[in-house]
């Protein structure tokens, strides 16, 4: 299928940016055409940029005019960030996807759709299976923020799928996008400088590179392959774990003062611990990607432990003393090898 | 030198006495003048670097001298310190007394004697860690550094083997061997490898016989048991994540097949709060099996079941009394009263240290059964009565053979 027409929506951010110019540089894309409110932050390459808003039916005239047949939709925010309060995140989210699948309706020439979505539809709680498959509902059904609106916009994409049975959609639910350059509530509450847990738990984490995020997204509009899946990368991280590998000090709150502190750091624009991500940072998720690998094909190139030290490389140790101390006695301790009993020193030691 | 006797330095081997007359043969040693006679003796190994190593040399050569050759041995005890201090440790072999004296000069306005510091490090290190300390130290430093480091690996469900292994496991393993004495039979019913289902009875109002079983499982089979654990355990602060990280997971189908299709060894108390939580008066006496949710996922698998029999759980708390508002108020499926606990307080929560048997029975084999067995519940429900009737059978036999509660 060569000529193809993509149209990117959320490219304002840097996701949906980087993401659009990953398709621009894909040989089987003739266009890419970048949709947002605002203009995006940085260089967009070969991206067309067209300044619409999803929330409102000129996007139809969009579609229509440029012969689009490929939609990959990127504009469900997390976080309402520049754009303002809560409640223009969810128009933006909710919506903004209404309008654009009533616009990709009517479009006679669309082929595929391609929802970035998020593991956050699963929600987090004490009832979870430890790893979540793709049939699988959340425990406790959304009642709050972005879970409830990516869980409202995966209901209208299976509407749309149902109406339109002709065009191929993929649903990708992604775990946490990490990278030294990714801005996400995620990213912004392991950049503080002492990192708050919930007391007494030890919740299970996962990661997709955003590298990964960009290469799944191209993997999926050249496959175009049916169905909804999880994207993450292998292997789980605990958070202990995590801030350990940070270097930075955590400070155990109990779970009433966690709650309280989230809303403190969010008036003052630290980091933006919203309801379901302090969820998810007391009980933790896990998603099952075998379908991933099986159906879609795709093969993410890092690890979660792997993306997550790329971004723990670019953020300064702030704690870590005691790890340092510990090193500079082993430097004159004999070199460990597991594989082999430890040799035969002389007391005396030969090196004193 | 990990065969080196230690002798204490100026007793030549004996222990000092004085006669009255004399001085001790240790007091002599002491003395200026006989010390620097013997350490004339050790004189051609030098006072440089290389002494303890190269004065090792002629004790290996003539094995039949033994007070002069013993002499390097025992200073060599105190030597092996970095660079910084070897002047100290020439100062102890020269016999001349104009260093003696600039030792104690440089010693005593210090304050600090790192040497004399090191040197104790190393006999603390050596007493707790045994002749080869350096590399006991260095593996116990590496695991503390991976650890702190956070560079380790927990499997999907956040089991943590290490810490599992040498805290949890270590931690319950004397309770189980010392207080409860666990007798374990049937052990070899356990396969060594592959995906099986150990299905078990619940009680003593605290799920101590899940930790038990772990326990002996472990020690018997060296296999770890993953257990399936109620929500409630997940939802607790700490009891959660240390459930989480010595393998437990939420007792629900989507687990319980992941785990037994990746061919691990999962246990299951399918009478659940039941069970613990049932009084003492309906001792061994099984509730119901739940909703036979354990053998549907076993038949998908096609894994064996076995089932495992604890005698004298039951007797460690014994449960006279609840308290069903508090219970309610709390979220709790009950507060227990014991006969110690709670009128002594954080005493009556030691446990009462009763016999324990273990006996794991024959496995029950689900492979037989064709691909749609799960979706017959009354083959479910006909193979879960098959087990509650093989436990309940083999406790009342167990029972019998046991002599008393405590014994």
């Amino acid at each position: 299928m060569s000529g193809r027409t993509v149209l990117v929506t959320g490219v304002s951010r840097d996701l949906g940016r980087s993401c659009a110019r990953s398709l621009a540089s894909d040989p089987s894309v003739d266009r890419v055409i970048g949709v947002d409110v605002m203009p995006p932050r940085g260089d967009i390459g070969d991206v067309q940029f067209v300044r619409a808003d999803i929330r409102n039916p000129v996007i139809a005239k969009v579609i229509a005019r440029e012969d689009v047949d490929t939609v990959v939709h990127m504009s469900v925010i997390a976080t309402p960030g520049s754009a303002g309060a809560r409640g223009t995140m969810k128009e933006l989210n909710v919506i903004g996807t209404m309008q654009l699948l009533a616009a990709c309706q009517k479009a006679e020439s669309l082929r595929q759709l391609v929802v970035k979505s998020t593991t956050t539809v699963y929600g987090a709680s004490n009832r979870d299976p430890a790893m979540f498959t793709e049939d699988l509902e959340p425990r406790r059904p959304a009642r709050t923020g972005y879970s409830k609106d990516v869980a409202e916009v995966e209901a209208y994409v299976r509407g749309f799928a149902r109406r339109r049975p002709d065009v191929t959609v993929t649903t990708l639910r992604c775990a946490n996008v990490i990278g030294p350059r990714v801005v996400s509530p995620v990213t912004s509450y392991f950049r503080l400088p002492v990192i708050p847990t919930v007391l007494g738990f030890d919740p299970r984490l996962q990661f997709l590179h955003e590298h990964d995020l960009n290469r799944v997204l191209r993997h999926a509009v050249g496959a175009g392959i049916h169905g909804t899946f999880n994207i993450a990368g292998d292997g789980v991280l605990m958070l202990s774990q995590a801030l350990r590998r940070l270097q930075r000090p955590g400070v155990p709150l109990p779970g009433i003062a966690f709650g309280g502190l989230g809303s403190a750091l969010r008036s003052a624009r630290t980091a933006d611990l919203s309801p379901e991500l302090v969820q998810f940072l007391t009980y933790g998720r896990g998603v099952d990607t075998s379908r991933m690998r099986a159906e879609l094909g795709f093969e993410p190139r890092y690890s979660t432990a792997e993306a997550f030290d790329e971004f723990a490389s670019t953020l300064p140790p702030t704690g870590g003393r005691t790890e340092r101390l510990l090193a500079a006695v082993a430097e004159r301790l004999p070199e460990v090898n597991d594989d082999r009993p430890p040799a035969l020193t002389l007391a005396g030691g030969s090196d004193g | 030198m990990g065969d080196a006797e230690i002798i204490p330095i100026g007793t030549r081997g004996r222990p000092g006495r004085g006669t009255g007359t004399r001085p001790s043969a240790a007091a002599r040693n002491l003395a200026p003048k006989s010390r620097s006679g013997a350490a004339k003796q050790t004189e051609p190994t030098g006072p440089t670097e290389d002494a303890p190593a190269t004065a090792e040399q002629p004790r290996a050569d003539q094995p039949g001298r033994p007070p002069a050759a013993e002499k390097p041995a025992a200073e060599s005890v105190i030597p092996m310190l970095g660079d910084d201090i070897i002047p100290l440790a020439t100062a102890e072999t020269t016999p001349t007394l104009t260093q003696r004296l600039a030792v104690t000069e440089r010693e005593a306005p210090g304050g600090i004697p790192v040497g004399d510091l090191l040197s104790a490090f190393q006999v603390a290190a050596r007493e707790v860690f045994g002749e080869q300390w350096e590399s006991q130290l260095a593996h116990f430093l590496a695991f503390l550094r991976r650890r702190l480091t956070g560079d380790y690996v927990v499997d999907e469900f956040g089991f943590d083997p290490e810490i599992t292994e040498k805290f949890f496991l270590a931690a319950i393993r004397p309770i189980a061997q010392k207080w409860f004495r666990i007798e374990v039979r049937g052990a070899e019913n356990i396969p060594a490898e592959g995906g099986a289902l150990i299905v078990s009875n619940h009680s003593g109002t605290v799920p101590v016989d899940a930790l038990m079983t772990m326990a002996s499982v472990h020690d018997h089979t060296d296999r770890y048991l993953r257990a399936l654990g109620a929500d409630l355990v997940f939802r607790l602060p700490f009891v959660g994540a240390v459930a989480r990280k010595g393998g437990a997971t939420l007792a629900c189908a989507e687990d319980a097949e992941r785990m037994l299709a990746g061919g691990e060894l999962v246990g299951v108390w399918p009478e659940g709060f039941k069970g613990i939580g049932k009084p003492y008066s309906q001792r061994y006496k099984l509730q119901r099996f739940g909703r036979g949710g354990f053998v549907s996922a076993a038949l998908r698998t096609q894994v064996p079941i076995i089932p495992l029999s604890v005698v004298g759980a039951e007797e460690i708390y014994p449960l006279v009394g609840n308290v069903p508002a508090l219970a309610r108020l709390l979220g709790v499926p009950y507060i227990p009263i014991t006969p110690l606990f709670p009128w002594l307080g954080p005493l009556g929560m030691l446990p009462l240290p009763s016999k324990w048997l273990l006996e794991f029975g024959e496995p029950i084999r689900t492979d037989e059964y064709d691909e749609g067995a799960a979706e017959d519940p009354m083959l479910v429900f006909n193979v879960t009565d098959q087990v509650r009737e093989t436990i309940q059978q083999t406790l009342y036999t167990l029972l019998m053979q046991r002599q008393s509660v405590f014994k």
